[in-house]
């Protein structure tokens, strides 16, 4: 008998015990398939179309950026990079043509400078890409600190109540009181010279204190639930009920929230760039470039709309994404969305 | 209550004390202000240092500096404000003072939009949960979310005022534009509407002929080169309006309503025509009575003609009478627009500032000027609080129509209209009250890059002119406002939450 079948017999057997009249109908009709809730959510999350084609973009985006101009000193397919000035061809408009040849156009090509180029000849997709690079990167990092941290200083002021709640909440609510974009401003100003990492790192340090709440909540309620009496019961340690039978019931909430902070940490870097506070040059990151040229619209549109069209693609990206796994975790959801 | 606000302020005091000491040391210690003088070859740079020492006190360490700053900022609460001196040496109150009442200006604005149409957006979405136009809003709200504001703000310049003051210059209105406009307006009645294919077809019809006709009446008037609001037109937004308030405060099966905002909407055109020479060239406290005025008489018109629905009439009727100021003030200014446009040689939507320099007019002028210079702004902040405005209310709004007392009203034969606004909208309000007092807390210094993006002398383009030096004193004024604004609204949001809701109130 396969697990399914199992499961079948199970339900019509429950089905049978409920109403009183059931002989199996369910096996032998309708098929019912016993799931595990990850892959329920799993399920939810593939039917989500949103979420399911910004992931696709996204990845896509990830993988020209990364594999475009190399990183980290292995180089990649793209011929031009992005710090070799050049001679500026045709005012460096690009050569990239998408318009079919039967509709007037010049058909599909992407020539030698597909993005166009800067003032100084650089490449500009070279440097767009480059400029992905780095944002992706911090607001990867920025996700990562940001959520190990929330969920640390969350998981311990939920879980141990009392004074070491009280002291870590005042705390959090110290850093709400702090606008983010000032205090990320201010350690940008103060770190932004040491490379984008160090940025990325410092302003994980300062965006926790949402998912910090978050997470507090989660545990609040937790902890009074009969299986975490039960684990005590049994004699585990505090950490071991933290970790094992706490922590892996908030995944849901932690994989939504951390989605949304890395689409808001986007945000904040390339924001933080065009103030100034971000990366520095010679490094760029798209932010950057679009703060560097945001005069030259009138004259040479593209150097602002390819920077701002990627900006705009991956926080959308990372946004429906979030969306989706928030609709795949909500139990509340049962119908699965078109 | 009492106990629970007192407790509140206390340690919102102390919070706020904890954060004023952490941004202090950052940013005394993210780099010594004199670094640019010391490069510099100024020969007068010797006294210039010193004396920015002496303005900053940078001869004594970080904490006591920090400790001596805060005795100066305590005594704001005794009257006494010591917030320091900048880097050039002017006291920090005074220049905070300034920036702060051009931030405002421009966020109280942008805010009201803000929540208004966020509010209505997301409750009609909320309603037509799962229709094309719901898809379509969620789409836009997340397209809005991802959108950085210094990008969308250049794209702004160039379209909504550059483009946009070429094309006033010689409006023409293009055919397709007529089309593409009236396909649009009709597809957005159609998802309102909603119901069955027949009610939505009425709807796309109804609401693309109207905004064709519109248009094509724009067009052959040359109305742009000489914008105004005519009787006619006057005569017919009013009773729009009238129908709107009744619509939304008591529906049409009181009629007495109706009647009483019509007779406000008479009132109102009445006074269109009578108020001409008033309004000439008016002072601002002119124009405020007359609405305070406006709403009196919208109010007494209610309450004397409202009978059994006094309460319902006395609200429609002041939302007609504030709906036909309105009107009025706007027919004003379109009329003031063709003598302001020459005197600013066509640049109507300004891009930097937040006035035209040396600009002098009569009322309406000045107003068109500032109205001008809002523009932008107010557009950027807006398109991105109203993603988030229109994603809450949809969510509140849905938890609340799920709810077992809707089904309950419902159950007892009240109309739908009563239904969703009486009973759903009333207590889908009450998170959405908690979030908005966040959000004006917030705005307040959040609208950093928007004021760096647009020249607007505010309080984010101040921060952020302080921390390039990085002079202690004034970033530390900018958050003692800041940082004070979000506690209070914090603890305002809380305390209206409890006040709005009995269940917390009595648990």
């Amino acid at each position: 008998m396969s697990t399914e079948e199992k499961a079948a017999a199970a339900a019509s057997a429950a089905n049978g015990n409920g109403n009183g009249n059931g002989n199996g109908t369910a096996a032998q009709g309708l098929s019912i398939v016993a799931r595990t809730q990850g892959q329920l959510v799993r399920r939810r999350f593939f039917r989500h179309r949103g979420a399911m084609i910004s992931l696709t973009i996204l990845v896509l985006v990830i993988l020209l950026a990364y594999t475009s101009i190399g990183f980290a000193g292995i180089p990649g397919w793209w011929i031009w990079n992005y710090y070799t000035p050049g001679k500026v061809v045709n005012r460096g408009a690009p050569t990239l043509s998408l318009w079919p040849t039967f509709l007037g156009g010049d058909g599909f090509a992407i020539g030698e400078h597909p993005f166009g180029q800067d003032d100084l000849g650089r490449d500009y997709f070279a440097l767009t890409m480059r400029g992905a690079q780095i944002s992706i990167l911090i607001a990867f990092v920025v996700g990562i600190v940001g959520t190990l941290i929330g969920v640390i200083i969350g998981a311990l002021a939920g879980y141990y109540r009392g004074w070491v709640e009280s002291g870590l909440m005042r705390f959090t609510d110290v850093m709400i009181t702090i606008p983010i974009l000032v205090i990320a401003a201010v350690l940008g100003q103060k770190f932004g010279g040491a490379g984008p990492l160090v940025l990325a790192i410092v302003i994980g340090l300062v965006l926790w204190t949402g998912l910090a709440r978050l997470i507090r909540g989660e545990f609040l309620s937790l902890r009074e639930k009969e299986f975490v009496e039960a684990a005590r019961a049994l004699g585990a340690k505090p950490t071991r009920i933290i970790f094992r039978h706490i922590l892996p019931n908030t995944v849901g909430v932690i994989t939504v929230a951390a989605t949304l902070l890395i689409a808001n940490a986007i945000l904040l870097e390339t924001a933080l760039s065009f103030l100034g506070f971000g990366v520095r040059a010679p490094d760029t990151s798209l932010g950057l470039l679009v703060s560097t040229y945001q005069n030259a619209f009138a004259t040479r549109p593209w150097l602002f709309w390819w920077p701002g069209l990627f900006i705009i693609t991956i926080a959308l990206t990372v946004n429906f994404i979030g969306d989706g796994l928030r609709d795949a975790f909500d139990p509340r959801q049962n119908r699965v969305r078109a | 209550m009492a106990p629970f606000i007192i407790r509140r302020l206390f340690i919102s005091f102390f919070v706020l004390l904890g954060a004023t000491f952490i941004v202090y040391v950052l940013v005394a210690s993210a780099g010594d202000p004199r670094n640019a003088l010391l490069e510099s070859t100024d020969p007068g740079k010797a006294n210039k240092i010193a004396a920015m020492t002496r303005n900053l006190s940078l001869d004594v360490p970080i904490i006591p500096r920090y400790f001596a700053w805060l005795g100066g900022a305590l005594g704001c609460l005794i009257g006494k404000c010591d917030l320091g001196n900048t880097a050039s040496g002017a006291p920090v109150s005074g220049g905070l003072a300034v920036a702060m009442g051009s931030t405002l200006r421009l966020v109280v604005f942008a805010l009201v939009i803000a929540i208004v149409v966020g509010v209505s957006i997301g409750m009609i979405t909320a309603l037509r949960q799962y229709s094309g136009l719901d898809y379509s809003v969620t789409f836009l709200a997340f397209l809005f979310f991802s959108l950085p504001v210094f990008w969308i703000a250049v794209l702004m310049k160039q379209f909504l005022a550059i483009k946009f003051n070429d094309w006033l210059k010689a409006p023409s209105i293009p055919p397709w534009v007529i089309v593409v406009t009236a396909v649009v307006a009709g597809l957005i009645a159609a998802g309102v509407v909603g119901g069955d294919r027949r009610r939505r077809l009425a709807a796309f019809g109804g609401a693309s002929v109207a905004v064709a006709l519109l248009m094509i009446y724009f067009a052959v008037t040359d109305w742009f080169a000489e914008p105004r609001i005519g009787p006619v037109a006057m005569i017919a937004m009013s009773a729009i309006t009238a129908v709107a308030a009744t619509a939304l405060f008591a529906g049409f099966r009181s009629r007495i309503v109706l009647y009483a905002t019509l007779v406000t909407a008479v009132v109102g055109v009445i006074c269109y025509f009578a108020l001409d020479s008033i309004l000439a060239d008016p002072t601002t406290l002119l124009v405020v009575g007359l609405l305070v005025l406006a709403l009196i008489v919208g109010a007494g018109i209610g309450a004397a003609m409202g009978g059994l629905y006094r309460s319902q009439a006395v609200k429609a009727c002041m939302l007609t009478a504030f709906g036909c100021g309105g009107l009025i003030f706007a027919s004003q200014l379109l009329a003031a627009l063709p003598a302001y446009s020459a005197k600013v040689n066509g640049v109507v939507v300004a891009t930097i500032g937040a006035t035209t320099p040396n600009f002098s007019g009569n009322f309406w002028e000045t107003t068109l000027d500032q109205l001008g210079h809002l523009l932008l702004p107010t557009i950027a902040i807006v398109l991105i609080s109203i993603a988030a405005y229109t994603r809450y209310t949809r969510s509140s709004m849905l938890e609340v129509m799920n709810a077992d007392y809707i089904r309950t009203a419902r159950a007892k034969g009240l109309t739908e209209r009563t239904v969703v606004v009486r009973h759903g909208f009333r207590n889908a309000l009450i998170p959405i009250t908690t979030i908005v007092a966040l959000d004006v807390g917030g705005l307040i210094g959040g609208a950093i890059i928007t004021e760096t993006v647009f020249g607007w002398s505010g309080m984010g383009k101040y921060f952020n002119d302080a921390l390039k030096i990085p002079d202690p004193n004034a970033v530390m004024g900018f958050f003692l406002v800041t940082g004070t604004a979000i506690v209070l609204f914090n603890m305002i949001a809380d305390i209206t939450y409890g006040f709005l809701d009995p269940r917390i109130r009595l648990s």
